[in-house]
């Protein structure tokens, strides 16, 4: 199986780490990957502001840099859910419907398609709370809800659960937004900036010491919450966990 | 009213109330508490996500046939001794309920609960007719006091501390200075309400269900105003909107312990007064309002919208609606679901609705008839951004991202020289007036190299 990695816009420009511990986590389970060099963006933006007609520049993109591979992954679950919603080309259905199908947010792709139950050993000796994005939980599934009536289940945590030494501090608000929204951040300013505020607040108050997930966009805007309290609380994409003493 | 097209006014509106953080705090967290008490009444029940899907159901049946039902309902409610009357707009539900008044040279109206009206604009409209209209719910009659519109669909006043609420009594209804005690309070505007009641001419009340099987409706209150109202008036008014129709009686279960967990967890709500028709010596209206419904039902997009059943449960998960409050909404409804129902009423003046949102989904999940929330918002934004209602400066920035990004030679270009610009000039990316992420957060640092300039030279190596 040929898999494409797809490394969103925002983490190839501000945090290569993230990519490259998503790179690393995926060769050391021995997945044929290959990184298409012209990818680009996901077209989220646009499309959440209200222009995904706008979006079609990039979709075409997506699909010429992707087409090929018989899987994509990526390490976004706010990405991968835009892709598998509305990825879309007049010009090429089958190919965009292909890609629809078969986009993965990272640690789907782990649970579900690889069937991973153990990993290459991995020690992360910290207490870490576990954000969970909405994009990634409610959109894609990645774990039940609180507002569901539903089994409980979490794909992120029986990933952190493989990390030895690794301990999972519960919150008081389990799914809460954190208020990143793509572009509502800056157009919300300040309502954003006090849900991050809270979001922060209900992981220092549980006694993190790292907060990690599976969106860095959520993640960014926890860091740049903490950062500006002078916090020391680091903030770790889950991939940069899952390969820490890679 | 507005003309100009603005999509910024919920965020101003937001940050004015989020001025006492202390303030947001409470508000956030009273309304979360309502959100818990509701997951744990669904919890008792084993069968919650089946009810919840049976509603669902009920709901898009009914509107897929709506002017069957419709009819029917008019044709039993009449049998039943009711008066029917169809209203198209606002304006003319106002005038309806203006001609019954003065039909029965009636000057005194008591009213409970019923979004409708606020929607229609009622109150003013008979103020401005010399007619004197008293909100019986405790919290409305609170917000109506302070001259202003109910904050959340369920809980009014919810936006208001005891402390607001004595101060308001001792104004209007001569409590003492400084009391808050709630019993205290309480019992005052039982008193004042108490003379109301016995005064007025007319009751006016809102429907929650309406059973076309029997020509007969339902409205639920926690107060049993509705009650009051319409057992000792002469004339009952009950406005509807032709949403709020159901087949048959035996529906009615499924929705009755559905809304009040949903709405405040309470098994049902404390009175579901059923009403079928006028006792001796009364009279009783019925106006079926469309006010921009039929144009709703009309929209594959947007149809869903109509199952609502305002329980409020989506305003009391959301996390915006919990710090930003009802106010910021500008609209009769507010939270997520008013940011649907908004737009279609006026889509220019509500174009930043659908915007005031991060599409959590929250909303989604917890609604108790299924409504797919935030992906209507999510198409609203779309209709939005075709119909040139979007801000011009969104629609310059988004434009400028696409060229960026189909161009994958630019964006390589531009990602370079940004973070060379950010490593240079920190302080101007970390500028709040040109960057509005930086007034509250910190920028990411920009590292040397980006993900693709490190991929290329592992390949080299
Ligand atoms: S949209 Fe759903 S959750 Fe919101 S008020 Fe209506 S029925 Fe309740």
């Amino acid at each position: 199986m040929k898999v494409g990695l797809f490394i969103p816009c925002y983490i190839d420009q501000f945090y290569p780490q993230v990519g490259i511990a998503t790179l690393r986590l995926l060769q050391r389970l021995n997945v044929d990957v290959t990184f298409p060099m012209e990818q680009t963006c996901c077209g989220q933006p646009m499309a959440n502001s209200g222009f995904q007609k706008l979006a079609a520049g990039c979709d075409r993109n997506f699909i010429r840099n992707f087409a090929d591979c018989d899987a994509v992954v990526g390490p976004s679950g706010s990405c991968v859910l835009h892709l598998k919603e509305h990825l879309h080309d007049e010009q090429h259905p089958t190919e965009a419907a292909h890609l629809r199908n078969n986009v993965y947010e990272l640690c789907e792709f782990l649970t579900d398609v690889l069937k991973v139950e153990q990993l290459p050993p991995v020690r992360f000796p910290y207490r870490v709370g576990l954000h969970t994005s909405c994009h990634g939980q409610r959109g894609l599934g990645l774990s039940s809800a609180s507002e569901l009536m539903k089994p409980k289940f979490s794909k992120p945590e029986q990933l952190l659960n493989m990390v030895d030494g690794l301990e999972l501090i519960s919150l008081a608000h389990p799914d809460e937004c954190c208020g990143f929204g793509g572009t509502f951040c800056v157009f919300e300013e300040a309502l954003s900036a006090k849900m991050g505020k809270d979001r922060v607040a209900d992981h220092l108050r549980h006694g993190a010491e790292v907060i990690t997930g599976g969106d860095m966009s959520c993640l960014m805007q926890l860091e740049g919450t903490l950062r500006r309290q002078r916090s020391n609380v680091r903030v770790m994409h889950i991939a940069e966990i899952l390969t820490a003493d890679a | 009213m507005e003309t100009t097209v603005r999509t910024t006014h919920h965020a101003e509106a937001a940050a004015a109330f989020l001025r006492d953080e202390e303030n947001v705090d409470w508000h956030n967290e009273t309304l979360w508490f309502v959100r818990s008490k509701r997951d744990k009444a669904a919890t008792l029940l084993p069968e919650w996500e089946d009810l919840r899907e049976q509603a669902s159901r009920i709901k898009n049946h009914a509107l897929s046939r709506l002017d069957d039902y419709l009819v029917e309902l008019e044709k039993n409610a009449q049998q039943n001794g009711i008066t029917v009357h169809w209203a198209s707009d606002a304006e003319e539900h106002n005038r309806i309920v203006l001609d019954i008044m003065r039909q029965h040279n009636a000057t005194q109206v008591v009213k409970s609960k019923s979004m409708l009206t606020e929607e229609c604009h009622l109150n003013p409209y008979l103020i401005k007719h010399g007619i004197d209209v008293v909100d019986t719910d405790l919290g409305e009659r609170i917000v109506q006091l302070r001259n202003e519109p109910p904050s959340h669909i369920v809980l009014p006043a919810i936006h208001l501390k005891k402390k607001h609420i004595g101060d308001l009594f001792h104004q209007h209804l001569g409590t003492d200075a400084g009391a808050t005690d709630p019993q205290y309070l309480t019992e005052a505007a039982r008193i004042h309400l108490r003379q109301k009641f016995l005064l007025a001419d007319v009751a006016i009340t809102g429907v929650n269900f309406a059973v076309a099987e029997t020509g007969g409706f339902v409205v639920c209150t926690n107060e049993g105003n509705a009650d009051l109202g319409a057992h000792l008036a002469k004339v009952h008014i009950a406005s509807m909107g032709i949403e709020k129709v159901i087949p048959k009686g035996e529906h009615l279960g499924v929705f009755l312990r559905l809304l009040a967990r949903s709405a405040t967890g309470q098994t049902t709500t404390t009175y579901s007064s059923h009403f079928r028709r006028p006792a001796p010596g009364q009279t009783m209206h019925l106006i079926l309002v469309d006010n921009g419904r039929t144009r709703q039902l009309a929209s594959p997009d947007f149809r869903n919208s109509l199952k609502c059943i305002r329980c409020g449960a989506c305003m009391n998960t959301c996390p915006v609606y919990r710090r930003s409050g009802g106010h910021s909404y500008h609209t009769a409804i507010a939270g997520p679901i008013g940011s649907i129902l908004a737009p279609n009423i006026d889509m220019k003046q509500y174009a930043d609705l659908p915007f005031a949102s991060t599409l959590c989904g929250s909303c989604t999940n917890v609604c108790p008839v299924k409504i797919d929330i935030h992906q209507q918002l999510y198409k609203w934004r779309q209709v939005l951004g075709e119909a040139g209602a979007v801000e011009p400066a969104k629609k310059v920035g988004m434009t400028g991202m696409d060229v960026l990004f189909s161009r994958p030679s630019l964006y390589r270009f531009a990602g370079r020289a940004g973070r060379r610009l950010m490593k240079l000039f920190p302080s101007l990316a970390n500028n709040g007036k040109l960057n509005p992420w930086a007034i509250h957060r910190d920028m990411p640092k920009p590292p040397a190299q980006s993900f693709r300039d490190w991929y290329a030279e592992q390949e080299k190596k």
